[in-house]
């Protein structure tokens, strides 16, 4: 019998929100010097070193800092939704926004609607951004579909596992190509491809957050019949689930999920993976909760590193998707060495 | 045999056809209400398919017909509460642990935002007691050994409480006390009323049922009861004669005939 750290799913996901508002409450320290910026966490509680500097500090928190960290959060929050609900419906521990090929395709997305918004990711009207998180649900939804097509169905892990590898490739071409072709567009997709959460303001936030609510909502909704998914197509369809239907509502929601993380804060690698999977350690599992738990995890884990990204090498920043890149590649090389001794995923 | 009593399952003029090939030609079977059959048959004879296709998760030419209803014309919830099924060799979440996967056999009885209630919760211990599989409820199925998990597999069939019963495979990885154990299980539920179709490599548990239907190349090629010995008679010629039907202590059994001689 696996003992739990926490064997009340409430439990951990207080532990998770009260995590989480520390964190954001400490990247408001984070200026340029490393983390002793006590002013600025003050601008937010309405206390000002000196009438001068509250209008240029206020500005700085609540226009830069605040929105960018809320939106590290949701980008997270929107993987790790994402990952949970890829690994329920592919029955595949393994599957994750990245893995199957959406990723690339959100991100070909946006290179081609970037083409049509003449290359700035920086001063755009939110009705841009919102055409740009449009334009990357399309292209993810695109990548799963054609993943799936290629592998001819999702019930074999191998196969769908490589088709993603293989679409990922295809598409990841693709935007090079027209990268190639517009040239202009190499300094916003650079940013773009190695993942940060500097261009992310308040309407990234609302779009994103417009995104995670259903999805997580629609997770809730469905919880139980999500487990009834891993129990094999032919015996979710003998319990009377709709399987094909669900399949894909799951499949758009997943896309959209992805699609509105990748288009605001570009490519961000593992967090979808880690985020159900440190929560499946944690706490026993049941989709209805998993879910939710696995999305609150991937805003912790983000806004932690996009924190740490930030500090590190102050005043410098490293771009938070090469950082997480890193992490989170140790993370899964540590864990297919675990799975490796112990013959089997736990 | 013309089966005695009220059909649960009737199948006239099936065929399936997966992935291009007939698997089944022009199937036809009648499965008495409260009786046990089992499908026998060599391998490859189409008798998964045949269970698959009963509990309606398969594209079928032919008819279909639940106590005298067209299966397929069933709305969905309805049809698993009246029939459970259990496939071979079933996917199982190796994530959740050997109570929530028994309790999934509620899912039938369930809407969209409905819970669990004190019912399900009964019916799901009931089904994991009765599969002396109440004792480790909490534990993971990933962690479980290959007949524990089948013994959860059942619990989560038999929770689901449907008056027919469709199980392909449900010895596979059991130790002898455990099969034992199924076999009176099964007495006791069809003495109840309910009907159990199942599918039984181990030809020797499979003459404990009361009916059989034997199959061939995707064709049923007699129905009878287990007693009969025109039964046994078509079951030996599937084999190609490489088993005999004896009895012994009063109880039928199959033994391998060696071609050695």
């Amino acid at each position: 019998m696996r003992d739990y750290v926490y064997q009340r799913p409430l439990v951990l996901g207080l532990l998770l929100c009260l995590a989480t508002a520390s964190l954001l409450l400490t990247s408001m320290l984070a200026g340029s010097n490393g983390l002793d910026d006590w002013h600025g966490l003050g601008t937010l509680f309405g206390l000002a070193p000196t009438e001068a500097d509250s209008g240029m500090l206020a500005q700085i928190v609540w226009q830069i800092r605040m929105p960018r960290s809320l939106g590290a959060w949701l980008a997270g929050a929107l993987l790790g939704l994402a990952g949970a609900l890829s690994q329920a419906v592919f029955r595949n521990p393994l599957a994750d926004p990245y893995l199957l090929g959406s990723a690339s395709g959100a991100s070909l997305g946006v290179c081609l609607a970037l083409v049509g918004l003449d290359g700035s990711l920086i001063d755009i009207h939110w009705l841009a951004r919102l055409g740009l998180t449009g334009a990357a649900f399309a292209g993810a939804m695109l990548a799963v579909v054609m993943t799936a097509a290629l592998a001819s169905g999702v019930a074999q892990t191998l196969r769908l596992l490589l088709a993603g590898v293989v679409v990922a490739v295809v598409l990841g071409a693709a935007t090079s190509l027209l990268l190639q072709m517009y040239p202009h567009l190499l300094q916003s997709m650079q940013g773009f491809m190695l993942g940060s959460t500097a261009f992310v303001g308040w309407d990234s936030c609302a779009l994103m957050l417009a995104a995670l609510l259903p999805g997580l909502a629609l997770a809730m909704v469905l919880g139980r019949w999500l487990d009834g998914l891993a129990l094999g197509e032919q015996t979710a369809a003998s319990l009377g689930l709709p399987v094909r239907p669900m399949r894909w509502v799951l499949i758009i929601t997943l896309a959209l999920a992805t699609g509105a993380a990748v288009a605001h804060t570009g490519l961000i690698a593992f967090v979808g993976l880690a985020a159900p999977h440190i929560t499946r350690r944690m706490v026993r599992w049941g989709s209805r909760h998993g879910v939710l738990l696995a999305s609150l995890m991937g805003g912790l884990l983000l806004v932690a590193a996009d924190l740490l990204a930030r500090l590190l090498i102050a005043p410098r920043e490293l771009p938070v998707g090469v950082f997480t890149a890193l992490i989170g590649g140790a993370y899964l090389l540590w864990l297919m060495r675990r799975h490796q001794q112990s013959g089997g995923m736990s | 045999m013309k089966p005695i009593g009220p059909i649960a399952l009737q199948v006239t003029g099936l065929h399936v056809a997966l992935s291009g090939t007939t698997v089944l030609h022009d199937v036809n079977a009648s499965i008495a209400r409260g009786r046990w059959v089992s499908i026998l048959g060599p391998n490859g004879a189409g008798k998964s398919t045949l269970l698959a296709a009963m509990a309606g998760l398969l594209p079928v030419q032919g008819r279909i017909e639940l106590e005298g209803e067209e299966l397929h014309a069933m709305p969905a919830a309805r049809r698993a509460r009246q029939l459970a099924w259990m496939g071979q060799s079933e996917a199982v979440g190796d994530d959740l642990s050997a109570w929530d996967v028994t309790l999934l056999g509620r899912l039938p009885h369930q809407t969209w935002f409905s819970g669990l209630d004190a019912a399900d919760k009964a019916h799901a211990e009931q089904a994991l007691r009765s599969m002396q599989a109440w004792q480790w409820r909490e534990r993971y199925v990933g962690t479980l050994s290959g007949g524990e998990r089948q013994r959860v597999l059942l619990a989560r069939a038999l929770a689901v409480q449907a008056p027919v019963l469709l199980l392909d495979e449900p010895l596979a990885s059991l130790d002898p006390p455990h099969q034992a154990d199924w076999l009176d299980l099964m007495r006791t539920l069809v003495d109840a009323g309910a009907t159990v179709v199942s599918v039984l490599h181990e030809i020797s548990m499979a003459l404990q049922s009361d009916d059989m239907l034997v199959m061939q190349q995707g064709r049923v090629i007699h129905q009878g009861a287990c007693t009969d010995a025109l039964s046994h008679r078509a079951l030996e010629s599937v084999f190609d004669d490489r088993i005999q039907v004896r009895t012994v202590d009063g109880q039928l059994v199959a033994l391998p005939r060696s071609a050695r001689r």
